[in-house]
């Protein structure tokens, strides 16, 4: 009960804090400015603050309007007059579909990494797979995207078809068409979270591997793959879920460059269009996201970590 | 989006065998060479150059290289090798100037909370919290969207990557103040604040060497993230980052104006990470001693 008042307390106070900082630095009425013929000031005062943007309006006052608008579901509007809520939910939806799968590629390409060179440790796969990790945390993601379009463009280009698709969620909504233009994104977030994995998990898998209770599941007459996989892969998942379950929540809004290089529109790319448009309410509201994001997904890694520590009462 | 390898100890139950002392490994040298390789590129390259950041060739728009330009031109006519030259200067700059700014301000924090504890210890922690549950990302992008000079920048960058580091100095601090010889200071009448920045700090240098090296490639990733964004560096200063998202739109057909700037940028994280790590696994066991 103290966590979740705890909890409650962090998200109001990070998303307050995002708004005040966007309302004091940035500027909705710069949007106005440099157009033929000059609209008249009170008329743009007026259309900023129905959307609650005017910067001659009280601090205070636009702070309770944007609190009260939240506390009962409304997340305000845009400079031009749209909805955030209603953009926001959509754009959830498209940030969720990406970080998903690009989470669950690398999840299991990282811990099938990490237990193949925790089990053959310091062999020639442990070193090539390190030497690889190495390569992939040296490249940014901006790099990396853009070498892979490069890379689908050479595959498309060689096997003469249009299978992978740079651009976009969907061309017709097809799962086939869905899957075409998700392999690039998700691998873009999948191969530097691979790595990462792969490290956290075989240094977990080294411990486990080394301590007495999987010595003694050997010395019963387990075969070794059963007791990798039954005893030791199951502990050794442990810290590993947790770090991929805070990344989970940090991607849903920290996705921004894949979303942006492959043209699909989510949050993270919408936060940084939001930015230049001085939209306060769309940042403050996709921090808002953020912040609950981070936390339900602090809460599912307890419960994760609860549900695979085999000393649990059954 | 730390570039920093996560740290795999040694397995439980195996001693980790006493490491003969020495200066630096195969893999640290090769780092450091390929390091001093880069800076004497990035210091000396440019002034070697006939050509400036404002010149244009207007006989040669996006050309791929030739003997008048190594590395290309881009579509306005700039010689893309002195532009890249420049971008990894100013990429080496900021991730030194931030790096040892993030690092300064975490000693600091970390040694006067830790040496003083008390309400000292409290407020400083309160901050130091504070500044980890901002999403520092959405700050720097808002300010620096106003901003055009690029030590703006670097001050942004440095104010959020302090943090976990004065936690840990904090640690160690805390382990550190009743040792002797700051006992001894203590007696001998020593002023306190004398005694974290004479006795306390110059004992945690190992660990801040390495720390500031591994903030080095992290401030070097994200100037370039923000780049990217137009958040960044802006003209008419280049970056590697802003030449990379200059170049990406160009990169399938006119790939010389991409490739440049992201291999040195490759080269650079991968040279500064090789002798990161290398310091790391050399002062981690003083590290983790007093803990």
């Amino acid at each position: 009960m103290v966590r979740l008042v705890n909890y409650a307390a962090l998200i109001v106070v990070a998303s307050s804090l995002a708004w005040l900082l966007a309302a004091v630095t940035l500027d909705p009425r710069a949007n106005y400015a440099g157009r033929t013929p000059a609209p008249a000031v009170a008329v743009v005062d007026a259309a900023l603050s129905e959307a609650n943007l005017n910067d001659k309006d009280p601090l205070l006052d636009r702070y309770l309007t944007w609190v009260s608008g939240m506390a009962r579901g409304d997340f305000g509007r845009t400079w031009d007059g749209a909805g955030v809520g209603a953009d926001l939910a959509e754009r959830a939806g498209v940030t969720l579909r990406l970080v998903t799968a690009g989470l669950a590629v690398g999840a299991l390409l990282g811990v099938a990494v990490g237990t193949l060179a925790a089990v053959g440790h310091r062999g020639w796969f442990d070193r090539l797979s390190g030497g690889v990790v190495f390569l992939l945390l040296a490249v940014p993601a901006v790099v990396l995207a853009n070498v892979l379009i490069i890379g689908a463009v050479w595959f498309n280009d060689t096997t003469g078809t249009r299978f992978l698709m740079v651009s976009g969620e969907f061309t017709d909504g097809g799962p086939l068409d869905r899957l075409r233009h998700v392999v690039l994104p998700a691998l873009t977030l999948a191969l530097p979270l691979a790595a990462i994995v792969s490290r956290y998990h075989r240094s977990a898998m080294l411990d486990v591997l080394n301590a007495d209770y999987v010595r003694t599941a050997r010395a019963k007459g387990l075969s070794r793959r059963k007791v990798v996989v039954r005893h030791a892969l199951r502990t050794a998942l442990i810290p590993t879920t947790t770090y991929l379950t805070f990344t989970f929540g940090a991607l849903l809004v920290g996705a921004t460059i894949t979303e942006t290089v492959f043209g699909w529109h989510g949050l993270g790319q919408r936060l940084i269009s939001a930015i230049v448009t001085s939209d306060v309410n769309t940042v403050a509201g996709i921090t808002a996201i953020a912040a609950v994001a981070l936390v339900l997904c602090a809460a599912v890694a307890e419960v994760l970590q609860r549900m695979l520590n085999p000393g649990r009462p059954r | 989006m730390s570039a920093t390898l996560p740290d795999v100890s040694a397995p439980a139950g195996v001693p980790p065998a006493e490491p003969p002392p020495r200066m630096f490994s195969a893999t640290g040298i090769a780092g450091l060479a390929l390091l001093s390789f880069l800076g004497a590129l990035a210091v000396l390259g440019p002034i070697l150059i006939p050509w400036t950041a404002s010149d244009r060739d207007f006989e040669a728009f996006l050309q791929p290289p030739s003997a008048n330009h190594p590395f290309g031109t881009t579509a306005s006519g700039a010689d893309i090798l002195v532009l890249t030259l420049l971008g990894l200067r100013k990429s080496l700059v900021i991730g030194l100037v931030v790096a040892v700014a993030a690092t300064a301000v975490a000693a600091l924090v970390g040694a006067f909370a830790g040496y003083f504890l008390g309400w000292v210890d409290r407020t400083l922690m309160w901050v130091t919290d504070l500044l980890l549950v901002i999403p520092a990302f959405l700050v720097v992008a808002v300010v620096s969207s106003g901003q055009d000079r690029w030590i703006a920048l670097v001050v942004l960058l440095a104010a959020f990557m302090w943090m976990v580091t004065a936690k840990a100095v904090r640690g160690v601090t805390i382990a550190m103040r009743d040792r002797e010889y700051v006992r001894a200071a203590r007696f001998m009448g020593v002023p306190a604040h004398r005694i974290v920045l004479r006795h306390v700090i110059p004992n945690l240098a190992s660990l801040l060497v390495a720390d500031a090296t591994v903030n080095v490639s992290a401030a070097i990733l994200a100037e370039t993230t923000l780049s990217y964004f137009g958040f960044g560096v802006v003209p008419p200063d280049v970056s590697l980052g802003s030449l990379i998202a200059d170049g990406a739109p160009t990169a399938l057909y006119a790939p010389w104006t991409f490739w440049w700037a992201a291999g040195l940028l490759i080269a650079l994280i991968i040279a500064v990470n090789l002798v990161g790590d290398d310091l790391r696994d050399r002062f981690d066991p003083a590290l983790r001693a007093p803990q």
